[in-house]
């Protein structure tokens, strides 16, 4: 049956089992490269002419960003599925999902912030980007409160696909708004086919983008580890995987 | 291969909650797309689509040349184009430190006979970055040659399809 390793997949047993191995190296190989690529970027990377050493910022500002617009297609496509397939390894990724995507938005806002201060002149200005991405935290913020809002869990994970399948419109909206109307925010420097920064700026960003998406594979796997220790708390494999542990 | 007939009603149902939200959201885009431009270039505000007296904000690049300061006090004065027309601009107070010429700014305050009285100026810097040495030398080089490269705003994109 060509569907097996799909449902297989769903299995959270299975899930927790294949992922124990890889915890670690995702942990360590994730921190050497944003430790080593923060030292690069802030120490060795050269000065931007226009904005001196305030556009280094940029190295937390933009992986934050992306990974967070990334995020939000992860719990919008786990709760896709988990609606389809019922499975409920694919509803508990859409739940961790969620604080993991908040705070990677809280924290692109703030550095926005903190770097917009200094070049624009404000730290806050109600641009299309900067809104959509405020709209996007709101959505993160949804989707935890849906999931505290219902004593029933199967409800609770309903409500919260659907939330984040309505968001999924936001996602393109943030990404092509600095295109598609005047804002204060300049247009995209990283593009697939040219990009405008130097290039000895530009790897360690590169760098630190691969740094951040391995860090939040590390904390969205896991986080789901854990949700399903807890959901699956009365199995006879969790109580032996936690006597194991003992 | 055949997915289970059940499951197909569903995956039509998360489709179909996509395409709505997307359809709903893009309407609501289409409808308010002069609100949620955070500025107004200069060849509107000179063709007086934007209201006088009322607070609004214009964004353009400033014109090379055009800034002059005020030799006793804080005030300032310069013009912002979109390459179809310019308006002049006055402003007391501090400039960002990124607010240079042919460089982009976005300005806050009212249209008052045809000069724009500005509360807020905001720097709207590029999306390039280059290093101090890099710039300095591209800035020799077309010493050298006799080409200027000095600010201009040729290369602004302030008007375009962005334009209603």
């Amino acid at each position: 049956m060509a569907w097996q390793w799909f449902h297989r997949l769903g299995s959270p047993k299975w899930f927790y089992e294949k992922t124990t191995a890889w915890m670690p190296w995702l942990l360590s190989i994730s921190l050497l490269i944003i430790i080593s690529v923060s030292i690069w970027a802030l120490g060795f990377a050269p000065m931007d002419a226009k904005q001196g050493n305030s556009y280094r910022i940029m190295y937390l500002h933009v992986p934050t960003s992306i990974v967070a617009m990334a995020a939000y297609y992860v719990m919008a496509i786990a709760g896709g599925i988990g609606i389809i397939w019922k499975m409920k390894l694919s509803n508990m990724v859409m739940k961790v999902a969620a604080p993991i995507g908040a705070v990677l938005t809280a924290l692109a806002l703030f550095t926005g912030a903190v770097w917009g201060k200094p070049t624009w002149g404000t730290y806050w200005v109600w641009d299309a980007r900067i809104t959509s991405v405020l709209i996007l935290l709101f959505l993160y913020l949804g989707v935890i409160a849906l999931q505290e809002a219902f004593s029933d869990q199967e409800m609770a994970d309903k409500a919260s696909a659907i939330l984040s399948l309505v968001g999924t419109v936001n996602i393109p909206i943030i990404y092509k708004s600095v295109d598609w109307w005047f804002t204060l925010h300049q247009p995209a420097s990283i593009k697939m086919t040219s990009s405008s920064i130097a290039s000895e700026m530009l790897y360690p960003l590169l760098a630190m983008i691969i740094g951040f998406y391995l860090f939040f594979t590390w904390a969205l796997l896991s986080a789901t580890r854990s949700e399903i220790l807890q959901r699956e708390i009365k199995t006879k494999w969790v109580k032996q995987a936690l006597l194991q542990k003992a | 291969m055949a997915m289970h007939p059940v499951r197909k009603q569903r995956l039509m149902i998360v489709l179909f909650i996509v395409v709505f939200a997307s359809v709903a959201v893009g309407l609501m885009a289409f409808a308010l797309r002069q609100n949620i431009n955070l500025f107004y270039p200069p060849s509107k505000l000179i063709n007086g689509e934007a209201p006088e007296g009322v607070n609004i904000r214009a964004g353009g690049c400033v014109v090379p040349g055009s800034i002059s300061r005020s030799k006793t006090d804080l005030a300032v004065s310069f013009a912002i184009t979109d390459g179809k027309g310019d308006v002049t601009v006055k402003y007391t107070g501090i400039l960002p430190d990124l607010f240079s010429e042919g460089e982009a700014a976005v300005v806050n305050g009212q249209m008052q006979g045809g000069i724009f009285m500005a509360e807020q100026v905001l720097a709207k810097h590029d999306e390039n970055y280059t290093p101090v040495e890099v710039a300095e030398a591209m800035a020799d080089a077309s010493a050298k040659t006799g080409t200027s490269h000095q600010a201009s705003c040729d290369g602004m994109d302030m008007s375009g399809n962005k334009n209603y």
